[in-house]
């Protein structure tokens, strides 16, 4: 018999508003086992733990029970209570009385009745709980980090600077991700590539970091510590390790009517080609889809040309196999595409275009050579409108756009309206918003230097339609201060596109196991206290995957994220979850079952020698569980047909005496 | 209100990464739901053997509910697959042995899905409370 | 209740609209055809029964101006509808006794052979009781 102490937490009013917690220290008192009973206002302040601490010396506790908030919460907080009381943590349970109780029922007698049964189910569990010890499993000292951004770069160089191993896997042929198509960055105006170009040689320069550019994220499979991934590094018909990056095969290249999708194929480049000219690793690679010799077998003139000898056409994906320790993810985003928003002629008009065309359209790299002109006959624009908004914020009944606001659009928009305005001041630049958010050091000082020292048109309202006339673009909008329609005959118009997770995201997640929200998403493990973390142990966020956010936020988020991974890098052993599978050899007959819905492969076989009631001995089959492995998810343990498997912590009769308190 | 008015005993299995935290945020958000919903945390929901839900009702619970991850989603990749199919199976001998197959249900409730928890909750409640009691099954050896 | 809670009410109970889930943007204004012809604008309908101030909609030309083509609707980001808030306060005016906005004597006035009849028809439908 277990002598059970019972703790009611008030947790301030939140759970005595609604939970006579005396009454429910009573009545818990009065239960089989229960030795003492009380309640108090914290329970999980540090007066709190020590009311607990000195019951367990005066009345010779061996197990807890804590009526207080969800044991998500702080389960962990009594488990070291008892652990320093000298009681094992595992020897604790939690009744959950205040979301699952006191804040969703509003009457005081039901609140108290249910607090009653939950805390009866909590003792009946306790009676029967055994006390655990975890295991340790080892850590491989690798991190891998999906997605080469500025968030996968800065995370990387972070993480190597701290001495361990890093791979960098990129789908695309170059690092450098959405940074390096914008022009200049809010609100210093210093250009991105020069900050962003030298962190990319860096990380090609780090000998603890290795980058798969051109790769992509198969499988993972394993655990905290020891993870194990299939990296898919696509064929690119050049040999990496041999290619100069001279560019001479792509001045050959006969192949020249590519869409660009560096420009955003507001341009052209070649079959074979370099994404721009500080791609890291700077290599050239063949596009399958357009490369003459590829799809028919006739050209071959870049492999005369190059003096290396780095072409090689009958390259084949190659597929690695590595362990890591942490996986970081850093997806990163992309705009939405426009095709549903007609009232906009994005698909009607080439002059039409996005924020991110635009970065391209001014930078000095881009398809007009930083010359602004309109990519439908080459003009330099004399009258620009910039429309906010554009997908975000919408109604989450509308069939398109987002529901959140992007962040991002209201300072970008003011940085392409003061740059236009300031290199172009014959222009007549206009700004539809709703809002101006500009939250963030020097970002409303900004904002306002765009409208009152450039003279640009701040307009609240919205820009109702967009109709191409001849070479104008007719945008109807209203003017909220004015009381007005306006009628605008613009040469150009920028629409700030909500951003979104990446595609890949999604399969990454399910790959993973990580948890996303209803917009693709990762979840965080909290959303105040572990923003980096996804609820999924060793995964780690870094950058736009886990929500909008601009370049500041995203290096800063990137460095969080490369510490938490140092961190669990820095241990030699993990101690894991002691809740897992358990066989009794003796009842087990060697089905198969349990291994066969394990989802881990934690579950072997051995052949034993028994002794049997005549003295005899004789030889089975029996499973066991390599704790190491297993996560405690129980499958196993339902799937036993002669019940050897249970779980520890969760097993078959303490799940059952709990429901035999419910329902008492 | 009346004294005696009929109140059903529901049990909920809730697997500790999705559903729990989804009834953690329903109480967040302070969405009500009928007190007669007691939870009881599960690792997964593939955890809960058949038993579990029987023993319920033998011990007089008027509806049982399971509440995983949304398939693809299970924290331990494949668990609420199971689940799937398990409850399919047992839901289907029920009838069987006597008992309403609208007194169990599955239900797949992420941990962002407060509000869903709250509403899956009230209509299950009302469910169950229109079949009246459970009285098939109860083994009134069990009562005190 | 006072009379314009209760006008409120009843706008929102008979065109469906929940006029708090608008976030001002003003891209029903921005995309009316009759925004000139009308005294009050669409956003203004919807923030004027927000705030409970419908009399002066009730006694507005505006309610006959709205074409109904429904591309606020269409293009509203937040799923608000003005339009169905334009004619719900159009019917509230037009049920109340003597508020016809159009009568049988009014119909061979409007009669004009360049005018398709059917317009006249559904005009006539929807402007009387």
């Amino acid at each position: 018999m277990q002598r059970i102490g019972v703790f009611v937490c008030w947790c301030g009013s939140n759970i005595a508003a609604t939970v006579d917690v005396q009454a429910v220290s009573d009545a818990l008192g009065k239960e089989p086992g229960v030795v003492f009973s009380t309640n108090y206002q914290y329970m999980c302040s540090q007066a709190g733990q020590d009311i607990i601490k000195e019951a367990v010396k005066e009345h010779n506790l061996t197990g807890i029970v804590v009526c207080s908030c969800s044991p998500r919460m702080h389960e962990a907080t009594f488990r070291k209570t008892a652990a320093s009381a000298g009681i094992n943590p595992y020897m604790v349970e939690i009744a959950n009385i205040r979301e699952q109780c006191s804040w969703v029922h509003k009457d005081k007698a039901t609140g108290t009745e249910k607090a009653i049964i939950l805390g009866k189910a909590a003792i009946a569990k306790v009676q029967l709980n055994a006390p655990l010890t975890p295991g340790e499993s080892p850590v491989t000292k690798r991190a891998l980090v999906i997605g080469g951004g500025i968030a996968g770069i800065q995370t990387a160089l972070d993480i190597a600077d701290a001495g361990f191993e890093v791979d960098i896997v990129e789908k695309k042929p170059t690092i450098g991700g959405k940074m390096a198509q914008i022009d200049k960055t809010f609100p210093t105006l210093d250009c991105a590539a020069c900050i962003l170009t030298p962190k990319m040689v860096d990380v090609a320069q780090n000998d603890k970091i290795r980058i798969f550019s051109y790769s992509e994220v198969e499988a993972v499979s394993g655990f905290v510590g020891s993870f194990e991934a299939k990296i898919r590094r696509k064929a690119r018909y050049v040999k990496e390790d041999i290619c100069t990056g001279c560019g001479a095969c792509t001045e050959k290249c006969p192949m020249k009517k590519v869409p660009n999708e560096f420009n955003l194929g507001m341009d052209n480049r070649t079959a074979i080609y370099i994404p721009f000219a500080q791609a890291v690793p700077k290599v050239a690679t063949i596009d399958p889809n357009y490369c003459l010799m590829l799809k028919n077998g006739k050209c071959g003139l870049c492999s005369r040309v190059c003096t290396a000898g780095a072409i090689d056409y009958k390259q084949q994906d190659e597929i690695i196999e590595e362990k890591y320790g942490a996986i970081v993810a850093a997806t990163g985003y992309n705009p939405i595409s426009l095709d549903k928003f007609d009232e906009f002629a994005y698909n009607q008009s080439p002059d039409v275009i996005t924020s991110l065309e635009f970065e391209r359209l001014t930078n000095a790299a881009g398809p007009t050579a930083g010359i602004m002109l309109r990519p439908s006959d080459h003009e330099h624009p004399h009258t620009i409108v910039f429309v906010q908004c554009v997908g975000s914020r919408c109604d989450k009944c509308a069939e398109k756009g987002k529901e959140y606001c992007s962040k991002i659009c209201c300072m970008y928009t003011a940085k392409h309206a003061m740059l236009t305005r300031d290199k172009y001041p014959d222009t007549e630049v206009y700004v539809f918003y709703i809002d101006v958010r500009t939250p963030g050091k020097s970002f409303d000082e900004f904002y306002r230097r765009a409208v009152e020292e450039y003279g640009v048109h701040y307009i609240k309202g919205m820009v109702g339609k967009i109709v191409p006339e001849g070479k104008k673009l007719k945008v109807q909008a209203s003017d909220l201060f004015a009381n007005k329609q306006l009628h605008i005959d613009a040469d150009l118009v920028v629409l700030a596109a909500a951003i979104e997770p990446d595609k890949s995201a999604r399969s990454i997640a399910t790959m993973l196991t990580a948890s996303m929200d209803t917009n693709d998403f990762f979840t965080e493990a909290h959303p105040k206290l572990r923003p980096v973390e996804s609820p999924t142990a060793g995964v780690f966020l870094s950058g736009c995957c886990q929500g909008p956010k601009d370049i500041p936020e995203t290096v800063a988020q990137a460095s969080a994220a490369a510490s938490k991974v140092i961190g669990l890098l820095s241990k030699d052993k993990l101690t894991g979850n002691p809740c897992v599978a358990h066989s009794d050899e003796m009842m087990c007959n060697g089905c198969s079952s349990c291994a066969n819905v394990c989802a881990y492969g934690a579950i072997t076989y051995v052949d034993k020698e028994f002794r049997m009631p005549d003295r005899t001995t004789a030889v089975r089959r029996v499973a066991q569980v390599n704790e190491a492995v297993c996560q405690g998810c129980g499958a196993c343990t339902v799937a036993c047909p002669s019940g050897a498997m249970d779980l520890k912590g969760f097993a078959n009769k303490q799940i059952m005496a709990e429901v035999d308190a419910i329902c008492r | 209100m009346p004294v005696n008015e009929y109140k059903p005993k529901i049990v909920a299995f809730c697997c500790n990464w999705c559903s729990y935290a989804g009834a953690d945020l329903a109480g967040n958000n302070r969405l009500n739901y009928p007190a007669e919903v007691k939870i009881i945390r599960v690792p997964c929901s593939c955890r809960v053997n058949p038993m579990f839900i029987l023993r319920a009702f033998q011990r007089g619970a008027d509806g049982v509910i399971l509440c995983g991850c949304h398939p693809g989603d299970c924290h331990y990749i494949s668990g609420n697959y199971y689940t799937r199919r398990r409850m399919a199976l047992l839901f289907s001998m029920l009838n069987y042995l006597g008992i309403e197959k609208e007194r169990t249900r599955v239900e797949w409730v992420s941990a962002a899905e407060g509000a869903k928890f709250a509403e899956t909750m009230n209509s299950f409640v009302a469910q169950v409370a229109a079949l009246g009691e459970n009285k098939r099954l109860e083994d009134l050896r069990c009562k005190q | 209740m006072d009379k314009n809670a209760r006008l409120k009410e009843q706008i929102e109970r008979t065109s469906g609209v929940n006029v708090l889930k608008c976030m001002r943007c003003g891209k029903c204004s921005g995309t009316c055809p009759s925004y000139d012809e009308m005294e009050y604008h669409p956003h203004q309908f919807v923030y004027m029964v927000e705030t409970g101030d419908i009399e002066p909609l009730l006694n507005s030309q505006s309610l006959y101006k709205c074409l109904t083509c429904f591309a606020c609707v269409d293009r509203c980001p937040r799923g608000v509808e003005p339009a169905k808030v334009i004619e719900a306060v159009r019917l509230m005016a037009i049920r109340q006794q003597g508020n016809n906005h159009m009568t049988p004597n009014d119909v061979p006035e409007a009669l004009d052979d360049d005018l398709p009849q059917q317009a006249i028809v559904s005009a006539f439908r929807r402007f009387s009781k």
